[in-house]
């Protein structure tokens, strides 16, 4: 075991993580913690655009974009904290301009801008074009950007490094964070890091699902370090289900491409959206797309043999747009479906996308113990964390915006804190439990195979908690999960080694997955209402005398040892909007 | 507007909903120095539809077969370059080669791409790759005052350079050139593609240092235009060409 000592530690080189390294380089010695290769993370395959009211194109500002978050997330949103990411936006992509992100242009040379859902005009009149973009390649232009400029401030990085454990330790009745454990991928070495403040960048959760946007190493690893160490999530049971995936394999195609122009079809050829969302149509919220199009898909409208998917239609489009703005989705449907956009559509359906939920934070990215207390030293920004800006339903554009402002702050705040605070004692024998974790499962000779858990898992939350979800359906969810969970136990892997044994780190992947499955379902379960992206059929309408309020779901453990979830819930910051029935 | 014609998507969707699966062997090069100092050769046999990907087969047999087979991968979709590998012979990128397109009739061969030190199975040491990239100044840089608003830059301008920004580092190009292999100081197409990135970037400022750089008895003169990078990209990259850019740049000082 080693031990590190920094002021600073960041969990993730995501866009968040390295944001957030950025600033804290500069003010404090700063070391980032990374399971992938900076420029490996998730963010680069963000694809569609950054929203900012800049007005480069057209009328625009920032209290329209603030609303239309706020009414994108179905009011759960809190409203002083999407003010300052609409406020901030503005800087936050004139920053990355400024550091060399080669965003496309407009004639007079500005950042240009396009359409994309639930971004209006003026309170909902109509579609306005704020999402700042770079072709379809936004977020490998934001990664590789922040990753060049951690490379020039010289920000040092430990990659391959898991982060397993997060250490809290009680001072004067309260709860700080001492420094996280880490594992050495190519070593299998543990590590202690010692530090001041740390934040988590970790990313989301979404390969518990099994058609999804997201990476394989979408884990969930630092909401579940959190939360297993006592700390709340909120808000888990929100998950946005993205509607165009391609057909089967989940892989994204942006929102950009109906941004561009491009039509969502039936088997009819209709333009079904017109019957769903008059004004905004293909370009209504994110939740209300994949709904209409399951919509279609139950009333036997879907495409194929087998009736289950539906037509994102670019044939329209001029092949120059198409080339120009779109040239890697297309590429997609080119490698991965052997079809040219150029004149046939693309299958598409629902795919899951992105953790609203997270682990909670102030606008500061401070985590949160409870409702109200924060944990000296620690924070969160980025996809990992709630702060929360997206509510029950993220607006397209507003996660590549959140990693920037939340990163930043983030950043800043854990230095700041650094600085005017001293080290937490590390508790005694620091790495024990992640000790233990891993000699468990490699010394394991149970008859359980992780890829045998992990697709049941993924085919449980794919057919009990995506787009429609029902009390029965619900928990035969948390059923399976506690069933699942229970059988992990006899997990066992085969790599036994020490060097680059990723057999070993799928295996504790998988636990954070069913730890995280769990708090999902269960949160889901107790919501009895639809709001954004949760949409229970048995409560198919928004409930603001009960549920206008935030899940905080903590781990319990009781007297026999058996752990549970318990849910609390948080109040929602109301500044200017009120709740009114969304439409689009 | 019309209803558009069906007939290449109907056609995809029911050889899709048909699945025929397919036999396939994969020849993997296995390397454990914890077991033992000699690489080898071991087949799998895999049962897989031939649409699917390499790495959806790799992952059968690390699932289903062999825990122990160790590679790099993470978004599955050829954009976070975690899985360049030979794949008979050739650089490609794990999740971006269909079964079907690489003659699934014959063992398929797996092995790590070369030049760099393997560590294990299919992972190498990517730290001299990330070296040299590095090691060109990959930022921007300006000086003087910086502006309130974004730089302007025309749409022109700003084409000058697109074909580099879309390097996502995979190392398929530096690990497929022979200078390369031959001499690991090189710094490497992906580290002129880079540099090539800022060089040609009109509202970059060091493009003199870099060329500088790259002007180095390492640097881009040790190209000997063999065009394997440009074949290994799989993000259609013309690397040649870009290192050809630099070079004349570095005769013409005109960039
Ligand atoms: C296909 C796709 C397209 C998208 N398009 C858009 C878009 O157009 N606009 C938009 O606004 N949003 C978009 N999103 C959402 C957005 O891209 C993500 O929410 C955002 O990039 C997340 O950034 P992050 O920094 O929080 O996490 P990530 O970029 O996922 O980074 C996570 C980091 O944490 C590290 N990590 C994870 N676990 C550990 C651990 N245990 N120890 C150490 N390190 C760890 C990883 O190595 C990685 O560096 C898209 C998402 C997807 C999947
Ligand atoms: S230039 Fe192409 S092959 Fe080379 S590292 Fe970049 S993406 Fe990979
Ligand atoms: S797994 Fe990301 S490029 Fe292949």
């Amino acid at each position: 075991m080693k031990i590190h000592k920094y002021d600073t530690v960041i969990v993730g080189a995501g866009g968040a993580g390295m944001r957030a390294a950025i600033e804290a380089t500069k003010l404090s010695r700063t070391a980032v913690l990374t399971k992938l290769y900076p420029t490996r993370s998730h963010t680069g395959a963000a694809q569609g655009g950054m929203a900012a009211a800049l007005a480069n194109v057209e009328d625009d500002n920032w209290e329209w974009h603030t609303f239309d978050t706020v009414k994108g997330g179905d009011y759960l949103v809190d409203q002083d904290a999407a003010e300052i990411l609409a406020k901030e936006a503005i800087d936050a992509v004139l920053d990355l301009e400024k550091m060399g992100l080669p965003f496309n242009r407009t004639p007079d040379g500005t950042i240009d801008q396009r359409r994309f859902g639930g971004h209006s005009r003026n309170h909902g009149e109509a579609p306005v074009r704020r999402s700042c973009y770079a072709a379809d390649r936004t977020g490998h232009m934001i990664l590789q950007t922040l990753y060049q400029n951690c490379v020039k401030e010289g920000v040092e990085f430990f990659n391959e490094f898991y982060v397993l454990d997060q250490l809290l330790v009680e001072e004067d009745g309260v709860k700080k964070s001492a420094g996280v454990v880490a594992y050495e991928l190519a070593t299998g070495e543990i590590h202690v890091f010692q530090a001041k403040s740390v934040i988590y960048a970790s990313g989301g959760t979404g390969k518990f699902f099994k058609v999804t946007s997201n990476a394989h190493t979408l884990t969930g690893d630092g909401q579940a370090a959190c939360y297993r160490r006592g700390l709340p999530l909120e808000d888990m049971e929100f998950f946005q289900f993205h509607p165009t995936g391609i057909w089967r394999m989940g892989i994204l195609l942006t929102e950009g491409a109906r941004g561009e122009g491009g039509i969502l079809r039936n088997k009819d050829g209709e333009r079904f959206m017109e019957k769903y969302a008059p004004v905004m149509k293909d370009l209504a919220s994110r939740d209300v797309v994949s709904r209409s199009i399951y919509t279609e898909i139950r009333e036997g409208r879907g495409c194929g043999p087998a009736g289950d998917h539906v037509y994102l239609d670019l044939t329209h489009l001029p092949p120059e747009q198409l080339d120009a703005k779109l040239p890697d989705i297309t590429e997609f449907a080119r490698t991965y479906l052997g079809i040219e956009p150029y004149t046939d559509p693309i299958p598409i359906q629902p795919t899951a996308h992105y953790a609203m939920g997270g682990i909670p934070t102030n606008v500061e990215g401070e985590v949160l113990a409870d409702n109200t207390t924060v944990v000296p030293g620690l924070y969160a920004a980025g996809e990992v964390a709630c702060v929360s800006v997206h509510g029950a339903n993220r607006l397209g554009t507003n996660s590549l915006l959140d990693i920037n402002v939340f990163g930043k702050r983030s950043g800043i705040a854990a230095a700041k804190y650094a600085h005017a605070n001293d080290y937490v004692a590390l508790p005694e024998n620091p790495a024990q439990q992640v000790i233990d974790l891993v000699e468990r499962l490699r010394d394991s000779t149970g008859n359980e195979r992780v890829a045998d858990l992990r697709l049941e898992l993924q085919e449980t939350m794919d057919a009990c908690v995506m787009v429609f979800r029902t009390e029965q359906t619900i928990k035969t969810a948390v059923e399976k999960i506690a069933e699942l969970r229970e059988r992990y136990k006899n997990v066992s892997v085969q790599d036994k080694g020490k060097r680059f044994n990723t057999d070993l780190l799928e295996a504790i992947e998988l636990g954070n997955l069913l730890d995280l499955a769990e708090v999902m379902a269960v949160s889901a379960l107790a919501r009895k209402e639809s709001r954004g992206g949760h949409y229970r059929e048995d409560y198919p309408n928004r409930d603001d005398v009960n549920f206008m309020r935030h899940t905080m779901a903590y781990r319990e453990v009781g007297d026999d040892g058996k752990d549970s979830v318990r849910l609390d819930y948080k109040p929602v910051v109301v500044t200017r909007y009120q709740p009114m029935e969304r439409k689009y | 507007m019309a209803t558009p014609t069906l007939s290449k998507t109907d056609a995809m969707e029911a050889a899709a909903a048909a699945s025929p699966f397919i036999t396939v062997t994969f020849r993997i090069r296995r390397f454990n120095p914890e077991i033992s100092d000699e690489a080898q050769w071991q087949d799998f046999q895999i049962e897989i539809d031939p649409k699917e990907r390499v790495l959806d087969g790799l992952h059968k047999i690390k699932w289903d077969l062999d825990g122990t087979l160790t590679f790099r991968r993470s978004c599955a979709h050829g954009i976070c370059g975690s899985d360049a590998m030979r794949i008979n012979g050739k650089n490609r990128l794990a999740c971006k080669t269909l079964i079907k397109d690489i003659n699934p009739e014959k063992p398929i061969t797996i092995e790590a791409i070369k030049g760099l030190t393997v560590m294990k199975d299919l992972v190498v040491d990517m730290e001299p790759f990330f070296q040299a990239y590095r090691d060109v100044m990959p930022f921007l840089v300006t000086t003087g005052n910086e502006p309130t608003r974004e730089r302007l830059q025309s749409a022109e301008d700003r084409e000058r350079f697109d074909d580099t920004t879309k390097c996502i580092l995979c190392a398929a190009c530096t690990s497929s050139c022979p200078v390369f292999w031959n001499d690991g100081q090189y710094f490497g197409p992906a580290a002129i593609v880079n540099a090539h990135r800022f060089i040609f970037d009109s509202r970059d400022e060091a493009g003199e240092q870099r060329l500088e750089i790259l002007n180095d008895k390492d640097g881009v003169w040790r190209c000997r235009t063999t065009f394997n990078c440009t074949d290994a990209c799989p993000r259609g990259i013309e690397v040649t060409k870009a290192i050809q850019e630099v070079k004349r740049a570095l005769i013409t000082r005109r960039f």
